[in-house]
């Protein structure tokens, strides 16, 4: 069961994967970071790393996305569903692009770079303004939390789909040689 | 879709919820053990102490901002391979402060005075570190600093603080005990510009040999300071002040290099005064302004932004430090502010 109408491609399905435990991690991280006292400084490091690692990856599937149209989806899903999901999937994308360049303009606008993988240092990307770090923090903080709400909406709906409508919704994206 | 497959999925649902949005709200200390302090603790703790002042720095609140250059002399170099300890020069922006979340606090001369200073702001490869004038810090501990601090709160009804709260504070951490009584045997100078800034806290120095050497840094005052004029709130910035006005003021960069059994995590505890030292080089500060938008006052000293060639010791203090500096930051930047009381200015010659 390969056929490409019915499922991703497989360099699709492991972007898809790869992101989805990076950004599950990094929201973790970066809630952790700034609620607990130990051990901030290590954290900052690999959140920083990480979130230039995510923006490289999240730029090849956005490249990537262009190669191919996507399976058509299940006939569960009816025009208003379907608005949704293709809104959902690009809001996503938008939140997963901002939100590196986001936390890399914060940082550059107190007056640093960003030290990546222990001593990599990255240009600024914004000027040192401490007007402008205090919106670029806040607004880091509301794109986190509205990645986790999306998120639990994508879940959601693909686990209904698939568990409930019995649709083969998840198949799409899974590696299964099944279904 | 029948009854079976409708319960399949909502409890599916359900329990991805509870996991995901259960791991958020752990992760952001909303449920789970309170028992440990926050940065928020931490910033709540001054905000009690000192009151609500709004875009100043939730400690060190009162400051005036410094401009200048080091020089490095080399011999840095032999411990560390930092671009800072090459032989040349690097700018370096900084502030003079007084320990306290009052921005508008009488100068005193037993207030801890501070030194934040970042080197090569805001392109080069940076060295941030906020120093004190005294020879040990109080505390060794996270928890220690926020119990200190919260002894030194003033009782409304009396105007004091608590009589009881400082001695209960020194029997539970005989490490501060024995650290004031240190610092009671090192006096304060005259003024900001005979004072010692003292890192304190432990880092290590890497070499180009990757060699990891334990050092404590100390800024060494090359001058006198000029006598205060009695009276006026500010005698110790407008001392300083007025004598930068007179010509560049100068410090000498000390490492002093740990040996084995010298604490590394402890920052109560001096090391013996025999210990290796290597001059590194002289700060000379050329500049003095009042704090204003886009200079130091928009600084973070926070001492974790090092450059490579210097790292961090697991000093618990040094993380503490960074994650309140951050939170203190942030809260700072969008509150609404208002005039320091150091205005340059307006110190009379």
């Amino acid at each position: 069961m390969t056929d490409p109408i019915r499922r991703y491609p497989l360099r699709t399905r492991i972007l898809h994967w790869l992101v989805a435990i990076l950004i599950f991690s990094m929201l973790f991280i970066g809630f952790v970071m700034v609620s607990w006292l130990g051990s901030y400084s290590a954290l900052v490091g690999i959140h920083m790393t990480l979130g230039v690692v995510i923006l490289c990856i999240v730029v090849l599937r956005v490249a990537n996305r262009f190669t191919h149209r996507a399976p058509k989806l299940p006939d569960t899903v009816g025009w208003v569903e379907h608005k949704l999901v293709v809104g959902s999937e690009l809001t996503l994308y938008a939140l997963m692009l901002a939100q590196p360049l986001i936390g890399w303009a914060m940082v550059s606008a107190t007056g640093r770079g960003p030290v990546i993988f222990g001593s990599l240092r990255l240009p600024r990307i914004a000027p040192f303004d401490a007007d402008l770090f205090f919106v670029l923090r806040q607004t880091h903080s509301v794109v986190a939390y509205a990645l986790v709400a999306v998120i639990a909406a994508h879940v959601s709906a693909v686990l209904l789909h698939t568990l409930t409508l019995r649709d083969g919704m998840l198949s799409r994206m899974a590696f299964s040689r099944h279904s | 879709m029948n009854r079976r497959s409708v319960l399949l999925g909502i409890g599916a649902v359900t329990a991805f919820l509870a996991v995901d949005l259960g791991a958020v709200a752990y992760a952001n200390k909303w449920i789970g053990p309170n028992n440990t302090l926050t940065r928020e603790t931490f910033l709540n703790a001054f905000r009690s102490v000192f009151g609500l002042h709004p875009g100043f720095r939730k400690n060190h609140a009162k400051g005036v901002v410094v401009t200048g250059h080091f020089d490095s002399n080399g011999n840095g170099s032999e411990l560390s391979r930092a671009a800072v300890f090459r032989p040349g020069r690097s700018s370096v922006t900084g502030r003079f402060s007084l320990n306290g979340g009052d921005p508008n606090v009488v100068d005193t001369p037993a207030a801890a005075r501070g030194l934040g200073l970042a080197f090569a702001f805001p392109d080069g490869t940076q060295w941030r570190s906020a120093m004190l004038n005294l020879p040990v810090f109080p505390d060794n501990s996270a928890q220690g600093f926020y119990d200190r601090l919260l002894a030194q709160k003033i009782v409304s009804e009396t105007g004091k603080p608590d009589p009881a709260a400082m001695p209960a504070f020194l029997a539970a951490h005989p490490e501060s005990a024995a650290a004031m009584a240190v610092i009671k045997q090192h006096p304060p100078t005259r003024g900001f510009a005979d004072s010692t800034f003292n890192s304190l806290i432990t880092f290590f120095l890497v070499n180009d040999a990757g060699v990891r050497t334990p050092v404590r840094w100390s800024f060494v005052a090359q001058q006198q300071a000029l006598e205060q004029r009695s009276g006026g709130r500010n005698i110790l910035f407008d001392a300083l002040i007025r004598q930068m006005r007179n010509g560049p003021l100068q410090w000498r960069l000390i490492l002093t290099v740990g040996a084995p059994g010298d604490s590394t995590t402890d920052a109560t505890l001096p090391w013996p005064s025999d210990r290796r030292t290597v001059d590194a080089g002289v700060l000379t500060l050329t500049g003095i302004e009042t704090e204003d938008p886009g200079n130091a006052r928009d600084i973070n000293f926070d001492p974790l932004v090092l450059p490579d060639g210097i790292q961090p010791s697991d000093d618990p203090l040094l993380n503490a430090r960074s994650t309140v500096y951050a939170a203190s930051y942030r809260a700072r930047t969008g509150e609404p502010k208002s005039p320091p009381a150091v205005q340059v200015d307006k110190v009379t010659p």
